[in-house]
């Protein structure tokens, strides 16, 4: 096909209907997605390699060895309306895992209620779908997966450099801050899909950092 | 003449899918299943439209057994069915038996027994008139598939 492994980003699209699931794929694989799908919330925590347990040790990675998460997901997509767990349930716990809270999460509904979309947000969805799901949604996604990219390049990229100057000291504390700023700053600047979702993203970050998940609580499906 | 039956039978098909669009039995949605299917999923439409009558006749056939009870009063149950048959209904294109849907919840939140039961009636007829010309529809597109196959081995 000619399209390098860099470029094949795997989703995980989660829905208890068989229909919407074999759309969703089809959908997905049109736009040259790897795809997953599962049929719940309890299949796609295990995916990810997620376990119940592993919450309440807040120091310990809640990702158990054995099950540690083989293939690399960068976009999970959800129905809201499940059986057992929804898909708000499925997103709160995704951002309560330190190892799975950056990835981008999408809820897809048949529902058009304003009061469940902006928990949804609120919670750190990143975009809510009406179903039926149409390809131009699905065109939606890619900016996410690549900011959630750029992100972690960036903090690859600032550890290399630490790890450089950790030697000889080149530079002056001053002036490395001042070079991770002027990075970050001109990371930012190349964000095509500017100020709305640079005002989403500022007013999410506090929300995000909240000590929530460190509290150790179990939460109860 | 193989050829022009291949054509005539992708006018027939055409004229069929124009009618229930016109009829409101499908909607834009259907169009959109048509567009995902390709070379590498050539039976896609069909796919999920097969799954659909194998859920639907099962929702169908639950609604009816609850309706059937005799000191029924799951409504909440019947509520479930409902929204899941409206949800595949609308992801397939199914206007017309999605809508009976929305007037059968209705009824159910309602607790109206009787609306309940007209509406379920309602529903098993407009199920039943989708499913012929979806069928129908299949044929039509069998048919020309072999006959375009036929002329030009090599064509889709």
């Amino acid at each position: 096909m000619g399209i390098s492994t860099e470029s094949q980003f795997h989703v995980l699209a989660v829905d208890d209907s068989l229909i919407d699931r074999k759309l969703i794929e089809r959908l997905l694989k049109t736009s040259s997605y790897q795809v997953t799908t599962v049929d719940s919330g309890t299949k796609a925590l295990e995916f990810l390699g997620v376990h119940e347990d592993d919450q309440s040790n807040s120091d310990i990675p809640s990702v158990s060895p054995n099950t540690h998460q083989e293939v690399e997901v960068n976009l999970i997509i959800t129905d809201y309306c499940m059986p057992g767990m929804t898909g708000y349930d499925l997103l709160r716990k995704i951002k309560e895992s330190s190892s799975l809270r950056n990835i981008p999460v999408v809820i897809m509904s048949s529902e058009n209620v304003p009061s469940r979309i902006s928990r949804c947000l609120e919670e750190g969805a990143e975009e809510f779908f009406l179903k039926p799901v149409r390809p131009s949604d699905v065109n939606r996604l890619r900016p996410h997966i690549m900011k959630t990219k750029l992100k972690d390049q960036q903090e690859d990229k600032q550890e290399n450099k630490e790890e450089e100057l950790g030697k000889p000291e080149f530079q002056s504390r001053e002036e490395k801050e001042e070079q991770q700023q002027q990075q970050h700053h001109h990371l930012q600047q190349q964000h095509s899909n500017g100020n709305k979702r640079k005002a989403l993203e500022e007013g999410l970050s506090p929300d995000r950092t909240r000590p929530r998940y460190n509290n150790g609580l179990t939460t109860v499906v | 003449m193989l050829g022009l039956g291949a054509d005539r039978l992708r006018a027939d098909m055409n004229r069929l899918l124009a009618l229930l669009f016109h009829q409101g039995v499908l909607d834009e949605q259907f169009l959109q299943l048509q567009q995902l299917q390709d070379e590498t999923s050539p039976n896609f439409v069909c796919e999920v439209v097969n799954i659909y009558f194998h859920e639907s006749e099962k929702l169908l056939r639950n609604l009816r057994g609850l309706l059937m009870e005799r000191d029924f009063s799951d409504y909440k149950k019947m509520g479930i069915h409902l929204n899941q048959f409206m949800g595949s209904s609308s992801s397939i294109g199914a206007k017309r038996v999605r809508n009976v849907c929305v007037a059968f919840r209705a009824a159910s939140e309602q607790n109206n027994r009787a609306g309940c039961l007209r509406a379920l009636e309602l529903l098993e007829n407009e199920y039943c008139y989708l499913k012929n010309k979806l069928h129908e529809l299949f044929q039509i597109e069998q048919q020309r598939v072999l006959a375009a196959g036929a002329r030009y081995p090599m064509q889709n």
